[in-house]
C-alpha cells in the first residue's frame, strides 16, 4: 500500500511522522520511505540511511540544428510556456521555462529539432536499517518539482508498505505526490494556521480521490477549530501528538518520535492498523 | 520573507512587521496555503480572477480510441482516454498529434487574486484553487500589484510573506525583491534547508538577512547557523525566543507585537528597526 503524509501547512511534522511510522514497522513488513519534499528534503536527517546510488533526474530540452533550420517560427508558436523563440536568424532556447513536452520538435517541419537531457536534480536511495529509503532533490535555482517527484515515485515497491514524505502546500507538487496512494495523512497543528491549510490540503485530497485522516501535532497548544471541523466534516482524528517542548528539542537534534521516545512506536503500529482498515474500505466504495 | 523549510515562522514576523511602519504594502507570496490574511484583518476591496495555463479536453463523441494522444502525452494525463485535467500541464501537444482534431484546449480558472484594506495598509493576496497549479504565475501577478500600489501610495516598504520550499512560486516571490529575510529555525532539518535558500538567494542575487526563530529550543545548532552564515558573509539579525504569546496570538487572529509585550515581541521589534534602518544594497 502507499500511504502519503502531507499538511498544507509546512512545519506541521509531516517528516517526524513518516519517519517514525517507518521506524516503527520497520522488521514487521517491508517498508520504503521515498522523500518527494524534493525543494527541501528531510527524511534522510532524521533517518540517517547510508546512501548507495545518486542517479540525475533530467528533462528533455530541445536542441536546434542551425543548419536544417529554416527559422519558420513554428516552435515558437506552439511552445506554451514561451520557451523557444525565433528572432531573425536566431533561435533561442530559455531551458529552465522548457518542461519537456516534445510539441516544438514534433512540429518542425524542418526536422530540426533534437533533445537532450537537462538535469534538474538527483535520486539518492539506499537503506535505513531494515527501511529502504530514495529521496529527490531538486537542485537550486531549478523551479520545476515535478520530474524529480515523478522520479521518486517510479522507485515505489509494490511488494512494500511504501510511505510518501509529501512537500507542504496545495498545489501541484502535493498533487503530483499523492495522486495514486491508498491514504493520505493530513499533519496539522491546533490553530487558526493549521486550521485553514487542512481545509485546502483536503480539498486536495477529495478532489483526487485519496481518503484521508488526520493527525494533531502540538495538540494541547491551540483552540478546538481542527478537532471540530474533523468531527463536522467527519474526518477521522488518528492521532494526537501533544505539545511537548523536549519533542521539539529531540526533532532539534534530528531524533524522530519513535527513537526518542520508543513507547511512541505502538502508537504508529496502531496508527497504521486503522489507516489500513480506512484505506480498505476507501477503496470498496 | 523566505524560510526554506515550513513553519518556522515567517508568517508570524511579517505580520508584526506590518504592524510597526506607517507606509507600508502587504502582500501575500504564498498563494496555495496562504495564512498573513488570518492575522490582519483584511476588507476585500478587489477580487481578480486568475487563469493558468490552458488544459486539454477530448471530446469523446469522436475519439476512435486510436492512443496517439497517451503516447505523445508526457505527463502521464491521459488515461482511459479521458484528460486528467490536475496532471495535465497545458502543452498542446495531445490536441495536435489528434488526426480527428477532436481535443480542444479550454481556459481554467485557477485561483483569485484579492486587494483588501487592512489597518496596517493594503493588503494583495490571493488563493490558488486547491490542487491547481502554476503558482509561481500567480504570484508574479499579486507582487505586480503590490507594487503598483506602493508606487501610487508612496509607501517606503513592500512587506511580502513568501511560500517554503525553493522552487516555482519561492523564486517568483524572490524577484525583484530588495532584500530576504531568511526566517530559520535551530533544528538539523532548519539549518539542512537554510543553506539551500540562501544558495537561492545568490543564484538570484538578492541579499540574504537571516534570522533565528526559536533559538534557544537548542543553542548549540543556533550557532552552528550563525557559523555556518558566517562563512558565507551573510548577517544574522535576529534571535527570536521561544516564546508561547506567538502561538496565543497566532490563535487570537492578532500580530505578536500587538497582543503581547514578551521576549518574542521585544526582538521582533528590534528586528525591524535593525531591517527598516539597514541600507538597502
Amino acid at each position: 500500500m502507499i500511504l502519503s503524509v502531507a499538511s498544507g501547512k509546512g512545519g506541521t511534522g509531516k517528516t517526524l511522522v513518516a519517519t517514525s511510522l517507518a521506524l516503527s514497522l520497520e522488521g514487521q513488513m517491508p517498508v520504503q520511505l521515498l522523500d518527494c519534499d524534493v525543494e527541501e528534503p528531510n527524511a534522510h536527517i532524521l533517518l540517517r540511511p547510508a546512501i548507495d546510488s545518486s542517479e540525475p533526474v533530467t528533462v528533455p530540452v530541445p536542441v536546434v540544428d542551425k543548419e536544417t533550420c529554416t527559422y519558420c517560427g513554428l516552435c515558437s508558436e506552439v511552445c506554451a510556456y514561451n520557451a523557444i523563440a525565433v528572432a531573425g536568424r536566431t533561435v533561442l532556447v530559455f531551458r529552465e521555462l522548457c518542461h519537456g513536452c516534445g510539441a516544438c520538435s514534433y512540429v518542425c517541419p524542418a526536422g530540426a529539432i533534437s533533445e537532450v537531457g537537462r538535469e534538474v536534480g538527483t535520486i539518492e536511495s539506499g537503506h535505513a536499517g531494515g527501511i529502504c529509503f530514495a529521496a529527490g532533490r531538486l537542485n537550486v535555482g531549478e523551479a520545476m518539482a515535478g520530474p524529480v517527484i515523478r522520479a521518486v515515485k517510479r522507485l515505489a515497491d509494490s511488494k512494500a508498505t511504501v510511505i510518501l514524505d509529501a512537500p507542504p502546500g496545495t498545489s501541484c507538487p502535493v498533487v503530483e505526490t499523492i495522486r495514486g496512494s491508498d491514504f493520505c495523512l493530513l499533519v496539522t497543528e491546533p490553530t487558526p494556521f493549521g486550521l485553514s491549510d487542512l481545509t485546502i490540503a483536503v480539498e486536495v485530497a477529495r478532489e483526487i480521490n485519496v481518503p484521508c485522516g488526520v493527525v494533531i501535532n502540538r495538540d494541547g497548544a491551540g483552540h478546538d477549530g481542527v478537532e471540530r471541523y474533523c468531527a463536522q466534516e467527519g474526518i477521522p482524528v488518528l492521532m494526537r501528538i501533544p505539545f511537548d517542548r523536549r519533542i521539539a528539542e529531540a526533532y532539534c537534534r534530528g531524533e524522530t518520535l519513535a527513537a526518542c521516545m520508543p513507547s511512541w512506536q505502538e502508537a504508529f503500529r496502531e496508527l497504521f492498523d486503522r489507516v489500513r482498515g480506512l484505506a480498505a474500505v476507501g477503496s470498496a466504495s | 520573507m523566505l524560510s526554506g523549510k515550513g513553519g518556522t515562522g515567517k508568517t508570524t514576523v511579517l505580520a508584526s512587521f506590518a504592524a510597526l511602519p506607517e507606509n507600508a504594502v502587504l502582500c501575500d507570496c504564498d498563494v496555495d496555503a496562504p495564512n498573513l490574511h488570518l492575522l490582519l484583518e483584511p476588507v476585500i476591496r478587489e477580487t481578480h480572477e486568475f487563469y493558468g495555463l490552458q488544459v486539454a479536453h477530448i471530446d469523446s463523441e469522436e475519439c476512435n480510441e486510436c492512443g496517439l494522444c497517451v503516447d505523445a502525452c508526457r505527463f502521464e494525463a491521459i488515461r482511459g482516454f479521458q484528460i486528467d485535467p490536475l496532471a495535465c500541464e497545458g502543452c498542446g501537444l495531445c490536441a495536435r498529434v489528434c488526426p480527428l482534431e477532436d481535443i480542444s484546449m479550454r481556459d481554467t480558472l485557477v485561483g483569485h487574486w484579492y486587494v483588501s484594506n487592512t489597518k496596517y495598509g493594503p493588503l494583495v493576496h490571493a488563493r490558488l484553487r486547491a490542487a491547481q497549479e502554476n503558482s509561481g504565475k500567480l504570484v508574479m501577478a499579486v507582487r505586480k500589484r503590490a507594487r503598483e500600489l506602493a508606487q501610487e501610495t508612496g509607501a517606503a516598504f513592500i512587506l511580502s510573506d513568501g511560500p517554503p520550499g525553493i522552487g516555482c512560486p519561492a523564486i517568483s516571490s524572490l524577484s525583484g525583491a530588495s532584500e530576504a529575510l531568511i526566517v530559520s529555525e535551530p533544528s538539523l532539518s532548519g539549518i539542512h534547508d537554510l543553506e539551500r535558500v540562501l544558495g537561492l538567494c545568490r543564484n538570484f542575487s538578492v541579499r540574504p538577512l537571516v534570522c533565528i526563530n526559536k533559538y534557544d529550543l537548542s543553542d548549540e545548532n543556533s550557532r552552528r547557523i550563525e557559523d555556518h552564515c558566517g562563512d558565507v558573509g551573510v548577517e544574522v539579525v535576529g534571535r527570536i525566543p521561544f516564546d508561547p504569546d506567538v502561538n496565543s496570538a497566532i490563535v487570537q487572529g492578532r500580530p505578536v507585537v500587538e497582543t503581547s509585550d514578551g521576549a518574542a515581541s521585544r526582538e521582533i521589534r528590534a528586528l525591524w528597526e535593525a531591517i527598516a534602518t539597514c541600507p538597502v544594497p
